[in-house]
């Protein structure tokens, strides 16, 4: 068909007419960043004449960016990284027994917690953190791990029985203990699902504002997100200042998405889509 | 088989279980219990009240416009991302050039942080927005539509939507993209116009990912809490406070642990029904198209 071959132009101006609507706030983000009050004023929406990068120093300074990224790359990685590896096993588990009672059980008491909404357990968890001594960076990862359980083991069950159980059996007659196949056989075959479970959880690790607001009470504990609300007083109306301190929380994820944009694209996809 | 290859199985999720039970289950249940008492969340002592918090929610202002705001908010962010997105779906999915590159610019909204968004946005509406209002002489944008009771809402549908736009554009796109490309030369045989095509064709096909944003959007949306905080803190006055943001202020700032505490045992229940509501409505029309 002719018409389906030709580039469709009206489609591809409309298209490329939208992105400024998505990049728009961007653009002004990172000018404001770079920009000093005196040129805001001259032009809202130019470029920058002279290139403050001052703002940035000011925004570490300030802000101590470097511990709250150091905060927040922390809980990000190991949150990734208990999670593959603890909630594969769980589902793992569950997914081979589904015909066991205790085990379809399980599944359904996991997979139900994704219909609760984070605030009914809100007020008891402060709690129960702080009685606890988790009100760290330890206990922040331990609750992203475990409350990823319920959306995780509903993903990763429906995977696991997709890999047919030949594979584990050949391994039993070779003598191979349940412990040893999941993690020499079955774990390494999970790879690409094992992919989306990772970008998710570290997008969702790193934004996340709302637990670390709840439990997390010194400063020295702060994540990105944390900080920007904490400062917002002091930030008050030096934009230039707030902007960059933004850009800079941002940045590490950006650069992230630069070089993984495919990837994690195709596993938010995935995952979403289960 | 073996007791010791099922010792294994049971070994490998006991320790899971007993997390999720101290992590999740204990504080449900603490926070169903805590909602019969008056409990303020410090103090020693609380008593039993029974049902009294759910009979007070049932005629607080407060609540009842939390749960308004949060409920119109959520139905008109549910409607705006889904017919964007799926308009830029349909988009990035005919024949043009740079393809890959305007998908990685519509769902670059995805990774950012929703509470960063918000602040860059506040700036926006601000600063921004009202000059372009004043300078094309129409009113309602020449002054800060956060400030405005009536209109503050629509700002912060406005952020949600931008940012929403980007996760359920890459779920259309992907729903597309197994639609076989010869459904459409049968079609362009028939002499069917495009807009037929779509509602005869297309959208029938990708019926199930309509479903699931439709799911996504509107949980996402009710429990909106990072964009309140940061465009509006709950204001001006109480016109923006939504559900999830009443919880949090009430339970932990003004001394309502207990009131709180049954307020979200509604909450909850509310989520679950629309849910199961949206669920179960949307698959039938799944399976009459």
């Amino acid at each position: 068909m002719e018409t389906h071959k030709r580039t469709n132009w009206t489609v591809n101006i409309l298209i490329a007419l939208g992105t400024i609507v998505v990049l728009f706030p961007l653009y002004m983000a990172i000018t404001i960043a770079l920009k000093d009050p005196q040129q805001m004023s001259q032009s809202l929406f130019g470029l920058p004449t002279t290139w403050r990068f001052d703002n940035f120093a000011s925004a570490i300074e300030l802000t101590n960016f470097f511990q709250a990224f150091r905060n927040s790359a922390l809980v990000t990685t190991a949150t990734v990284i208990l999670t593959l590896l603890t909630n594969s096993m769980v589902a793992y588990a569950i997914g081979r027994n589904m015909d066991r009672k205790f085990f379809k059980g399980l599944y359904f008491y996991f997979v139900s917690a994704m219909f609760i909404p984070f605030p009914i357990i809100m007020l008891p968890i402060v709690k129960l953190t702080s009685s606890l001594h988790m009100t760290n960076l330890v206990g922040l990862t331990i609750l992203h791990t475990v409350y990823a359980l319920a959306f995780n083991v509903f993903v990763y069950v429906g995977y696991i029985r997709s890999i047919p159980a030949v594979l584990e059996e050949a391994a039993t007659v070779d003598g191979a203990t349940t412990w040893g196949t999941f993690w020499r056989i079955i774990f390494p075959l999970m790879a690409p699902i094992n992919a989306t479970v990772g970008i998710l959880v570290c997008l969702s690790t790193y934004n996340d504002f709302l637990l670390p607001l709840i439990i997390v009470s010194d400063q020295n504990m702060y994540t990105l997100p944390l900080v920007q609300y904490i400062f917002q007083g002091q930030f008050n109306t030096d934009y230039n200042l707030a902007f960059a301190s933004y850009l800079l929380a941002m940045l590490p994820m950006i650069i992230i998405y630069l070089f993984a944009q495919k990837w994690i694209i195709s596993g938010v996809t995935r995952g979403s889509v289960k | 088989m073996s007791t010791k290859r099922m010792a294994t199985y049971y070994w490998m999720t006991i320790p899971a279980v007993l997390l999720f039970f101290l992590f999740l289950t204990l504080p449900a249940i603490q926070g169903i219990f805590y909602s019969f008492t008056n409990w303020n969340g410090f103090g020693k002592e609380y008593d039993f009240v029974g049902f009294r918090n759910y009979v007070s929610l049932f005629t607080d202002n407060v609540v009842g416009e939390a749960y308004w705001f949060t409920i119109k908010y959520a139905v008109v962010v549910t409607i705006f991302i889904n017919i964007f997105s799926l308009l830029i779906a349909v988009g990035l999915n005919s024949r043009i050039k740079f393809r890959n590159f305007f998908r990685g610019v519509y769902f670059l909204p995805n990774i950012l942080s929703v509470l960063i968004v918000g602040y860059i946005f506040n700036y926006l509406f601000s600063n921004v927005f009202t000059v372009w209002g004043q300078s094309l002489g129409i009113n309602a944008l020449s002054t800060n539509i956060l400030g405005n009771e009536s209109l503050a809402w629509i700002g912060i549908v406005i952020v949600a939507v931008w940012q929403g736009i980007a996760l359920n554009t890459i779920l259309y796109l992907a729903g597309l993209q197994t639609i076989p490309g010869d459904l459409y030369e049968a079609s362009s045989l028939d002499g069917a116009g495009k807009w037929r095509e779509f509602w005869s064709i297309t959208f029938p096909l990708i019926a199930p990912f309509f479903t699931i944003n439709m799911v996504l959007a509107m949980k996402n949306a009710l429990m909106v809490f990072d964009q309140i905080v940061a465009l509006t803190n709950g204001g001006p006055g109480r016109a923006t406070q939504s559900i999830s943001f009443l919880i949090y202020t009430g339970g932990f700032e003004g001394g309502e642990f207990a009131y709180q505490s049954a307020n979200s045992v509604i909450y909850f229940i509310v989520i679950a029904v629309i849910s199961i509501l949206q669920i179960r409505f949307l698959q039938r029309r799944e399976m009459d198209m």
